[in-house]
Order: C-alpha cells, then structure tokens, then sequence
C-alpha cells in the first residue's frame, strides 16, 4: 500500500498550520517525521486518519484520490493511529481493552471472549508477545501497553501505522523491542510513520525522513544519505553550531553534600556538587534517580544519611525546609508536580518566594508582579503576560515558567529532573543556555536525565544510578555513551 | 488579520471575565427587581435590615466555607459546630461567666472543633466529605447530649444586656450583627486576596502536589483553613443564640446546605482553586433575599426549598457551561 498526501493545506482560523505539504509513505518502509512541537506533523496525521478535514489537497491511496470522513474510515482503509497518550482503561482486563466497542458477539448480545481471545492471541503471536488477559491493562508497563496498541491495529489489519512518540515513556530494553518489532512489521510488508523528537532512534529506526517546519515539509532524506547536522538545520531553519552548548566550568566551594542516603528506593548514596558545576544523573528508568532527588528535597523521607547545604548539615523534612536553604527541585512531571495549570503564570513563579513578599503580613503587589515580569523576560518565555494561566503554554515556556520559579526563589542548588524532556529543540537550547548563565554565577545544578546524549553533551561529571546504588561518579570528558551504559546496566568499565 | 483576531480574544475574553466577575452581581439585582416588583414592602429599610441581620450568619459560616472548597475540600460539619459552640455559650452565661468570655470561649471551641476536623483531613488523609459528615454526626449527638435534648435558656440570659446586643442590638441604626459580618468579610477578604496564606489557599486547591513541592506546608494549611470554618461557625452561633435567647439542641441544623450554595452561588468552583471572596457574599445575599422574599409573597416553606434548590442546580450548571466554554 502507498499513501500520497498531496498540496495539503490546512487553517485553524487565520492560523494557516499546513501550507501545501507533500508526504508519502508505502508499505515495507519506516518512515520518520520530525519537527519541532507546533511543526504540523500532528495536523498533518490528524487529516490522513480523517480527525481533521483538509481545506486543501489530495489524498492518494495507491494512487487513487481517496477520501476519509471519519477515523473509523480510514481505519477500515488500514491505516491505524498509535496515539502518544494511550487511552486505556486501567482498571479493565486486557481483553476489555482491546476490544473496546468491538466486542464480539454470540446470541443473545453476550460477549464471545473466547473468539476475542483466539483474534487477540493471533495479532500477539505476531509481536511475540503474552499477557494474561485477564488482568487490567494499568498494571502492565507501559512498554507492554505499547505492544498491545500495535496488536490492536494489526487486528484491524492495518497496512499504515502512525506511531506518534512511541517511546517517549520506554526504557532502553523496551524500546530495543519495540524496534524489533517495528523492523518485523516493516519486512512483513506494513508501512510505518514514526513522529519522534530523538536523532539518535532516526537513524537506527527510519529508512526515509521527513522534516517539517512552521507549516511547511522542508525536506525528504534517505536516511542513509543525512545526518543529524543536516536534520536539526532543517528543524531549527539555521545552522545551531554544536547542538550543546560549550560548558566553561569556574568551581566553587561545596555547595551539596550528601553522605550515606538510604530508603526503601536506593541505598547508601554519598555524592556532592560544586558551585558553578553541572553533574548529571544517568541511569535507566527505575534505577531510582528521581527518588533520591525526592529525598534531598524533602518530598520522600529518608532512612538514613546526611545532607550538607553549604557546608551546614541539615534536617530536610519537606520542600520547605529545602528551599528555605536555597535549594530548587524542578520535577519530572510538570503537569502534576510542577504547575498549577489553572493558575496564573505569576501565580506559579511566585509560590516558592511568596513569603518574601509579605510586608507587614500583606503582600507588596507592586514588588510581586516586577518579580514575575523580570523572570518572564528573562527566561524568554513566549506568552502575552504575567496573568496568562500556565495550561495555555507550550511544552517548552512551561518549562521555563517551572525554571522561572527556582531561579526566582534564589536557588543556589538546583535539582532538575528531565528538564528537557517534551521540549522541543529551540526551547531546549534556550534551557542549557540559561543553565550555563546560573553555573557562572556559581548555582550547583544536578541534572537527572534519561537522554544519554544530552549527559554526555552537556555536564562536567556523570553520576550513574543503578537499582538504587551509586555505581560511580566519572568525569565527562572521559566518559562515553558505552562506559556509561556499561555502569548503567549494572557492569564496571576496566 | 492577526490583529483583528488578536482584538476579537481580547472581546470573548473581557466577556468571559465579565460574566465570571459579575454573574452573581447580575443575578442578585435581577432577583432584587422581581421580588420588589411582587411586593413593595421588600424595599422597606426595616424589612432590608432584617434581611442583612438575617444574612449574617449564613454569610459568616459561609466566608469559613469559601477558603475550605478553594482548598477543593467541604466541611459539612459547621452547622453542628453552630449549635454544640452556642450551647456552650448559653450554659457560660447561665453559669454566670462573664458575658464576654463566655462568647470568646465559644468561638474558641469552634475554632478547636475545625482544627480537629484539619487533622482528621490532613494526617488521617480522610476525604474531607466523610470525615466532616462523622464529625457533623458527632458534635450533634453531643449538642443533644449536653444540653439533654432541651434549649438552654434563662433569665441570666434573657436579661444579659451585653449578650443580648451580641444579636438583637442596633448601632447607629444598623443591626449589630451586620457589623460582625462586616469587619469579619474585610478579615476574610484581605487573608485570602492580599496575604500568602490565600495565595497559598489557591495554590492547595489549583495542585497540592506542584504546592507541596514549591514549599506549601499543606498539611498546616488544611488545619489552618479548617479551624477557621470551625471559627467563623462558632461566631454564627453565638449571634443566633443571642437572637433566639437561647441555645436549640437543633440549632444550625442543614446550615452547611445554605453556606455551601452561597459558596457555588458565587461563582466558587467546588474542584478547589478558583473564586472570590466577594462572589461568596454575594452568594449569602442571593440565598437571604431568597428566603425573605418567598417568605414575603407568602409561598410555603415546603415550595422554598424546592425553589433554593432550583436556583443553586442552575447557577452549577450555568458555571459548568462557562468552564467548557
């Protein structure tokens, strides 16, 4: 099967997101599509599975113009959607979910589970994979939930599958499978469209790739016949010199040292960071990273342990305390943990400073809004104003409303957990940017972060966690993508 | 073309804030007008001062209320803290305790009551729902148990002065009453609008979790914010104990009803985070000149009620339509 999208074109209003765009992909190809968030890649697979309706432009499947009304059409055509946000229902078996509104019927209008069992086991055989079906699909993990949405399209006989960030939430092993799987589909004849945000998947996964930018596809490569320089060029509209930019790291005293840190996630971590110095968190997903920054900060209790801010040992019992000594926390989740969605943008960046504030037990409106106004100029963050609530933001300024808050609150250790994550390229500059500036004033970042990549192009010394141990503490410039991995799996480099 | 949009947001927009800001304000006119219309003697200055003394203790209880639902919490428990915090009171009195300290150790005990019900909420982690509606059960048991089922009264109180100012008296004219509900809606309105702890309030209802890490003690904040449900309740009671000469073992009985739709009549939003104090007295205004003016045109307490409830489904529902939108 081939699918042509010809001089497509697409306005919300006066906001014109697709302008004359050409994308095709056939069966037995994956085919990658890049872009940064607001590119158009999403409208643009949103108008081949029928959710939106060109204004203009053809839809050509193999070679004949085609027209979907609805998702269910295009479905019945073969063409299948992975969304990124999977909507399953946790509390459902397995089976449930995937024949949600499919369910297959005997006499009577009772269920026929034992012919679902036998069309969903068959799809599974496929993908090679088992589950009970019987137990609810949330306790799967997230990777098995993947599976079973690449089972349920291939139950519909799907000829084209869209897999829109598949891997945003897998481990490195589950993503390992998920390309085995996707090159076996490949070779079975299916074609795949890939969105993702990460280079290094591209070219181990994609045989052509599509760029995208502002509305417009900019380019189509063979995968073999590019390379990241010339994709993140076609991304960003302009030559980004060395994708990180160059640390020039002046140390300090110490400014966290923790000694010795035990709970049920992890075990005797001791480590420390510098003044002016940016140390990364590598490990795999799990390893127990996140929670011992929860620890530090306050959010989880510890065992046992010590922690030194600025050369004082304290008793850090919650987030308060933590700030109250200058240290900064931006979560991993910042839809749960990071913003009030809901509330304004000053509403957010004032809260970990608000009791400096108060004047006579009032707070000084007037120094308040200068505070945030500040903050958003210079964090750069794209909105009309202060009283903007921070849910209308994109990915990356709701990034930089969550940094707003700890360079705000006066942060001289800052903890940040993925603080590129779902951000897209000219934003995540933007971010090591502003992180550069802070390690010259002399704040202590530690950067826990899932992408090896940006560890290795953006700290001057890697921590690598491994099921709750600290396996080591290596300087970057000695470290490579292999040494890293080497500890992270639980091996030691000789 | 971007700046015609851009004006037309700018337009949707001020409409939005419009109706948010000033809905309650337009309902409450348009209920002024119809039940002035059915009955001239509402607009009397004698009937609008009863009404204003009338509201008041709604209003009190209910400024308590609006900071717990902002927190995205209830507490169902204020009306038996009015009646268990006004029998303490009558029986201080009757006991010959000074009439001053008897009124201040009743609010005290509602003040302790909430703090109990914060604790419950924020150590026990009980859904604020039922744990309010336990302890609601239990403080009316013990109103019954204490004052053996009967009012309290007497001539101690009857002929107390001081106590019987508290809520019969008038100052310059005005019901004394309405000056509490006064200087305690300025009390209010400063804590929740121009201090941290209201900044703080919103930021508990908006996402406990994103305010706990931004350095929100929450569990200080519930105990706070419900002790002063429990104390605004108890300053209700002693103003309706005053006024009635006595404490009624079913004093303030289905109040939290009155308080909670004042709260929603006023534009609150029960998911926690978003509201004004202003909406909430106007809230307590809508329900008051309700209750007075279906009193006045005579309709049967059986239909009120159901007329209440009509008016509070709707103005939910209008603010269900607005969120959407």
């Amino acid at each position: 099967m081939q699918i042509d999208m010809q001089h497509i074109s697409k306005s919300f209003g006066s906001n014109e997101v697709l302008k004359d765009v050409n994308f095709s992909v056939k069966g037995g190809e994956v085919h990658a599509l890049m872009g940064e968030n607001g590119a158009g890649k999403s409208t643009m697979m949103n108008i081949l599975t029928g959710l939106l309706e060109p204004n203009s432009g053809t839809i050509l499947v193999d070679g004949k113009e085609t027209h979907f009304d609805n998702a269910l059409e295009a479905e019945q055509h073969g063409i299948a959607f992975i969304h990124q946000e999977m909507n399953n229902f946790g509390e459902m078996p397995v089976l449930d979910n995937m024949f949600l509104n499919k369910e297959i019927k005997k006499g009577f209008g009772l269920i026929d589970n034992a012919k679902m069992k036998t069309i969903a086991q068959k799809a599974l055989d496929q993908l090679d994979m088992k589950v009970d079906f019987s137990q609810p699909i949330g306790e799967l993990s997230v990777g098995q939930q993947q599976m079973i949405e690449i089972a349920k399209s291939l139950m519909t006989d799907a000829k084209i599958i869209i897999m829109d960030e598949p891997t945003a939430a897998l481990t490195q092993d589950e993503i390992q499978k998920l390309f085995v799987v996707i090159r076996k589909l490949r070779d079975q004849g299916v074609g795949l469209i890939y969105i993702s945000h990460r280079m290094e998947e591209l070219f181990e996964i994609a045989d052509r790739v599509t760029v995208m930018r502002d509305g417009l596809t900019i380019n189509t490569y063979n995968t073999a016949d590019t390379n990241v320089k010339q994709i993140v060029h076609d991304m960003v509209g302009r030559d980004m010199g060395d994708f990180y930019p160059e640390r020039h790291p002046k140390y300090g005293k110490t400014m966290l040292e923790v000694s010795g840190l035990t709970n049920s996630k992890f075990k005797d971590v001791s480590f420390s960071v510098r003044s002016g110095e940016v140390l990364a968190f590598s490990g795999l997903m799990g390893a127990g990273r996140t929670e011992i920054m929860r620890a530090i900060f306050g959010i989880d209790k510890l065992d046992a342990g010590t922690i030194k801010v600025d050369g004082k040992e304290l008793v850090i019992k919650n987030p308060n305390d933590a700030i109250s000594h200058n240290v900064g926390f931006l979560t991993e989740d910042r839809k749960t943990e990071g913003l009030i969605l809901d509330a304004t943008l000053a509403d957010n960046i004032d809260l970990p400073s608000i009791d400096g504030f108060s004047k006579h037990g009032l707070i000084d409106e007037k120094a308040d809004k200068d505070f945030v106004d500040m903050l958003l100029k210079r964090l750069n963050v794209k909105a009309n104003g202060r009283d903007d609530e921070a849910g209308s933001l994109s990915g990356g300024n709701q990034q930089k409303v969550v940094l707003a808050k700890w360079v705000g609150s006066g942060s001289q250790v800052l903890i940040l957990d993925e603080p590129t994550r779902g951000v897209d390229v000219g934003a995540k500059r933007e971010i090591y940017d502003l992180m550069n500036e802070l390690t010259d004033r002399g704040t202590a970042i530690i950067m826990v972060s899932s992408d090896l990549d940006e560890v290795l192009g953006f700290s001057d010394k890697i921590a690598v966690v491994y099921e709750g141990h600290l396996m080591d503490v290596v300087d970057t410039k000695d470290a490579t993508q292999e040494s890293i991995m080497t500890l992270a799996t639980g091996g030691k480099n000789e | 073309m971007s700046n015609q949009t851009e004006a037309e947001a700018k337009k949707k927009f001020s409409f939005g804030d419009f109706y948010k800001k000033l809905g309650p304000m337009v309902a409450l006119i348009v209920l002024i007008v119809l039940v002035s219309v059915l009955n001239f003697s509402f607009l009397d200055p004698l009937n609008l001062l009863n009404l204003l003394r009338q509201v008041s203790v709604n209003a009190l209880i209910a400024f308590g209320m609006e900071f717990v639902i902002l927190t995205g919490g209830i507490d169902l428990s204020v009306g038996a803290i009015v009646a268990l915090s006004g029998a303490f009171t009558a029986q201080l009195v009757l006991a010959g305790v000074p009439t001053l300290l008897s009124l201040l150790i009743g609010m005290l005990t509602g003040a302790i009551f909430g703090a109990i019900n914060g604790v419950i909420i924020a150590y026990g982690k009980a859904a604020p729902f039922i744990a309010t509606l336990a302890t609601q059960t239990i403080l009316r048991g013990a109103t019954y148990v204490f004052t053996k089922g009967n009012p309290i009264t007497g001539t101690k109180m009857s002929n107390n002065f001081g106590f019987q100012f508290f809520g019969q008296g008038y100052l310059f004219g005005i019901p004394f009453p309405v000056y509490i509900m006064a200087i305690f809606y300025i009390c209010a309105y400063i804590l929740l609008h121009r201090t941290t702890f209201g900044r703080k309030t919103y930021a508990l209802g908006g996402n406990p979790k994103a305010a706990f890490v931004a350095g929100v003690k929450n569990n200080k904040m519930i105990i706070l914010i419900y002790t002063i449900a429990g104390f605004l309740s108890a300053v209700a009671g002693a103003i309706l104990t005053s006024r009635l000469a006595s404490a009624q073992p079913d004093a303030g009985n289905a109040y939290e009803m009155d308080a909670i739709a004042a709260v929603v009549l006023g534009g609150t939003s029960l998911a926690g985070g978003k509201g004004r104090m202003f909406g909430t007295l106007i809230g307590a205004l809508i329900i008051g000149v309700l209750n007075n003016g279906m009193n006045l045109l005579g309709i049967s307490s059986f239909y009120q009620q159901i007329v209440k409830g009509i008016v509070i489904l709707v103005a939910v529902l209008l603010d269900r339509k607005q969120a959407k939108a």
